[in-house]
């Protein structure tokens, strides 16, 4: 078993806000997050596949395949965006770096065709970031 | 849904590797330049990882905010700008980044409820680092 990894880039606003909360919930548990014009990061995603090396290719995954499904599926939708207003998951969930970690690998779970997904990467900033593994 | 977050920090301290065990010239033959009596500096990164489920009604595992308070206040506070040694958990152990590895990951076992504490890794210099995940190592 070997274990590649992608790296992208994206930059994207949000905030954190659950309208099930009062307006004072909302600020006490999110602080600045909550403001409604929202905020931007630039988030590195980074994508863990794993699988046997094919023996006529060298290869675990065609990486040309696995950054078009990235583009494809996550950074054309998320790139440039407001998350709350533009991506659907963030409709109706807090476009926290954990939603988005979870939102990415299912983006991209069902869209791999050699590979399995092993791990979603998200970093919000260099000092902070989300790992997902699909696990419940 | 269960996620792994981490969190990046820094701080400062000085330290001299030197155990009270071994004779003078052992602890020169093995800690080398970091047996200087004087000590020595460096700019540690501390990285924190807790795990759990992502609460539906945040979004998150834990709120950032308790595990910053919680660090700043029992880590970085006791640790930044300060000499190891003279510290009372390196008064009978050498304060290598092992040991301090050790340390911080027991302060937040102790201290920090909010999530499950993963792994402590730290960061001596950009080619040293060093992982504690507690007595049942972290399997990823």
């Amino acid at each position: 078993m070997v274990y590649l990894t992608r790296k992208a880039e994206f930059s994207a606003s949000h905030y954190y806000h659950n309208p099930d909360f009062t307006p004072e919930e909302n600020r006490r548990i999110f602080g600045k997050c909550n403001n409604a014009n929202g905020h931007g990061h630039n988030y590195t995603l980074e994508v863990t596949v794993k699988g046997e090396v094919d023996p006529r290719s060298g290869f675990v995954v065609d990486l040309k395949q696995l950054k078009e499904v990235m583009h494809r599926e996550v950074l054309d939708a998320m790139d440039h965006r407001f998350l709350n207003k533009e991506v659907p998951e963030f409709l109706t969930q807090i476009p926290t770096t954990e939603n988005l970690a979870i939102a990415i690998w299912e983006r991209l779970e069902t869209k791999l065709e050699q590979a399995q997904l092993h791990r979603i990467r998200v970093y919000e900033t260099p000092d902070l970031f989300v790992d997902f593994y699909g696990e419940n | 849904m269960k996620a792994y977050l981490t969190r990046r920090y820094l701080f400062s301290a000085s330290h001299r590797l030197h155990s009270d065990a071994m004779s003078a010239e052992e602890n020169r033959s093995i800690y080398g330049k970091c047996n200087n009596p004087h000590g020595h500096g460096h700019n540690y990164r501390l990285e924190v990882t807790v795990s759990g489920q992502v609460d539906p009604s945040t979004g998150m595992v834990c709120n950032l905010v308790d595990l910053d308070g919680f660090v700043e206040r029992e880590v970085l506070s006791r640790y930044d700008l300060e000499n190891l040694n003279t510290l009372q958990e390196f008064a009978k152990s050498v304060p290598t980044t092992e040991n301090l590895c050790v340390e911080i990951f027991e302060i937040l076992q102790r201290g920090f409820s909010q999530a499950h504490l993963e792994r402590v890794r730290i960061e001596e210099t950009m080619m040293n680092s060093f992982e504690y995940s507690g007595a049942a190592e972290l399997q990823k």
